[in-house]
């Protein structure tokens, strides 16, 4: 499991910039950003090299940020790839609440994030399909 | 029921016998209350004038002021030497109030809590844990009196020391507990804490007041403890406990109205409102001695709930009661309180109690929009449950106020707090404030 920062943000004019600022202002780097919007408020998500520092951070500017625990799997980067992550979840009836993907720099791999309703289940079935998991150790320094 | 031959009386019976009541009151504070000979003067009203429950209006208000001003004994309408009791209540302002009871009081007083507890289903034999604070504060000696008029096993622990509240709870076989639901709620919790399930236990119901207290927090003391939760009502003011009390139907709370008039009156106009219709209570208390009091204004809000009960009691309910006088509003035509608001957030998880009323006018109607904050202690990563707490807001704020509204969801700690009295409400609606 990796943890990713959630921020509630409402929709207002500049909200998003600040809050970017906030995290660069301290230094703290971001892997991956996604936002999820309706028309009066969206919800913001982070993957980033220090989560617990950046949530505390976002905390004492204002921004009701918290920390959920996602699944993050590694998946070469090439068609299909995240279809194949799916498709091991599909087949044992487990729900995906949202996901995104990054591709690392380095690797050339694709980082797929997925919000799932059972992740000790999910779990399971990723490593029966020989679908890697990345731990947050991988992703950013344990904090 | 404890005393069927009243609390199922025929209404047309009932009413003759306010009416008795209530001028034999009028007279005897008449003559022995010199505050209420000077407030009837210049009203211009006197006791005889009144001969019927519509003629109630005509007399003056009673407010907590002139109870203050009263102190001690001031509007005691019987010698010191008959009184045998005296309770006081401290009130948010500093000055306490004390009210006196004489035997009479004291007996009649017993009977109505002992048709409290027996409305929660107790009786004789059972088992009542009084942990209601004994004191100068009504509830203990309240609950404790009505306990023993039932027949029941008394159990006078008062409040405090809450693992021996458990202790006792489980070892004396306790089937009835008296407590504020916040206290009943920390029992509960502290039974678990030290390894008791208190569903498992004999306890059955529970009677509990003293404080506000939401649907929301009585399903989760039900839950806890395992059992019946009971609201029950009063103010030292005109008794302490033993006013009103819920029966098991749980709609509402029947009124005690052989010994209180209630009126519910519009706080602005101060003219009585239909029944139905929310405003504040007021009562006119028609059988107590030491400290009888005129159409006392309660500051509390609620409403008579319309219809009969099928329990058979004749006595009309109060709603539980939902907010204070302090801050009504009225939005298209309905008295709204926001404090009403407050009360459904506090039972919504993931939403914190701040908020902020908007006032607006769209063309002609009145808008309204509450801003809620989303708690900050709660992850909030997925849209769908924000809009599903979203809908959850709107849809308990709408049915506590009886209005359609309005719900945005703010960002944590966005409401600007103050000091003093919140800023609850923005009113636009006479500042062009249209959308």
């Amino acid at each position: 499991m990796v943890e990713q920062v959630s921020v509630f943000l409402e929709n207002t004019a500049g909200r998003l910039a600040q809050l970017t600022r906030v995290l660069g202002d301290a230094g703290i780097n971001m892997r991956a950003l996604m936002v999820a919007d309706t028309s009066e408020f969206g919800v913001v998500r982070i993957i980033c090299d220090t989560p617990r520092r950046a949530a505390e951070v976002l905390d004492r500017a204002g921004f009701g940020a918290s920390l959920t625990e996602v699944l993050a799997v590694e998946v070469p980067d090439r068609p299909g790839g995240l279809a194949d992550v799916l498709d091991a979840l599909q087949s044992e009836g487990i729900n995906v609440e949202y996901a995104y993907c990054f591709v690392e720099p380095s690797g050339g791999n694709a980082v797929d994030i997925l919000r799932v309703e059972d992740p000790q289940r999910a779990r399971l079935a990723l490593e029966r399909a020989g679908i890697r998991l990345v731990d947050g150790s991988d992703l950013y320094q344990v904090d | 029921m404890f005393q069927p031959e009243s609390e199922a009386m025929e209404r047309s019976a009932l009413e003759a016998l306010q009416v008795d009541r209530l001028r034999t009151t009028l007279e005897r504070v008449y003559s022995a209350v010199p505050l209420y000979r000077q407030k009837f003067d210049e009203a211009g009203v006197r006791p005889a004038d009144i001969q019927s429950l519509d003629d109630l209006r005509r007399l003056p208000f009673t407010v907590k002021d002139d109870l203050r001003a009263a102190y001690p004994y001031g509007m005691f309408a019987v010698p010191l030497r008959d009184i045998v009791r005296v309770h006081a209540s401290s009130g948010t302002t500093g000055q306490i109030t004390v009210v006196g009871y004489t035997k009479g009081d004291v007996d009649r007083w017993a009977d109505l809590m002992a048709r409290t507890l027996a409305s929660a289903g107790a009786t004789a034999d059972d088992i009542i844990q009084v942990s209601y604070g004994y004191g100068l504060f009504t509830g203990g000696l309240g609950v404790h009196y009505g306990s023993e008029r039932l027949g029941a096993t008394t159990i006078p622990i008062s409040g405090g020391n809450t693992k021996r509240q458990v202790q006792v709870l489980k070892d004396f076989g306790v089937t009835g507990l008296g407590a504020t639901p916040s206290y009943a709620l920390l029992i509960g919790e502290t039974a678990l804490e030290m390894g008791i399930d208190p569903r498992e236990l004999p306890l059955r119901f529970g009677v509990f007041g003293a404080e506000p207290w939401s649907e929301n927090m009585r399903r989760q003391i039900e839950e806890t403890l395992g059992i019946v939760a009971i609201d029950i009502y009063g103010l030292s003011e005109v008794l302490g406990p033993g006013v009103a009390s819920e029966c098991l139907h749980k709609n509402g709370l029947h009124v005690n109205e052989d010994h209180f008039i209630i009126e519910i009156i519009d706080p602005d106009t101060l003219e009585p409102v239909p029944d139905g219709e929310m405003g504040e209570v007021v009562f006119t208390t028609i059988t107590k001695e030491g400290i009888p009091v005129i159409r006392y204004r309660t500051r509390d809000i609620s409403r008579i709930v319309p219809g009969e009960c099928p329990c058979g009691r004749t006595f009309r309910r109060m709603q539980r009661v939902s907010g204070r006088t302090d801050d009504m509003l009225i939005i298209r035509g309905v008295n709204v309180f926001p404090s009403q608001i407050e009360q459904v957030l506090t039972g919504i998880p993931g939403v914190a109690p701040h908020y902020q009323v908007v006032l607006t006018k769209r063309g002609v109607m009145d808008h309204v929009e509450v801003h809620v904050e989303v708690a900050p202690e709660i992850a909030f990563d997925e849209v769908k449950a924000l809009e599903a707490l979203r809908r959850t807001v709107a849809q308990e704020i709408a049915s506590a106020l009886a209005i359609s509204i309005d719900v945005k969801l703010v960002e944590p700690k966005s409401i600007q707090r103050s000091e003093g009295k919140a800023k609850r409400v923005v009113d636009l609606r006479n500042e062009g404030g249209t959308a």
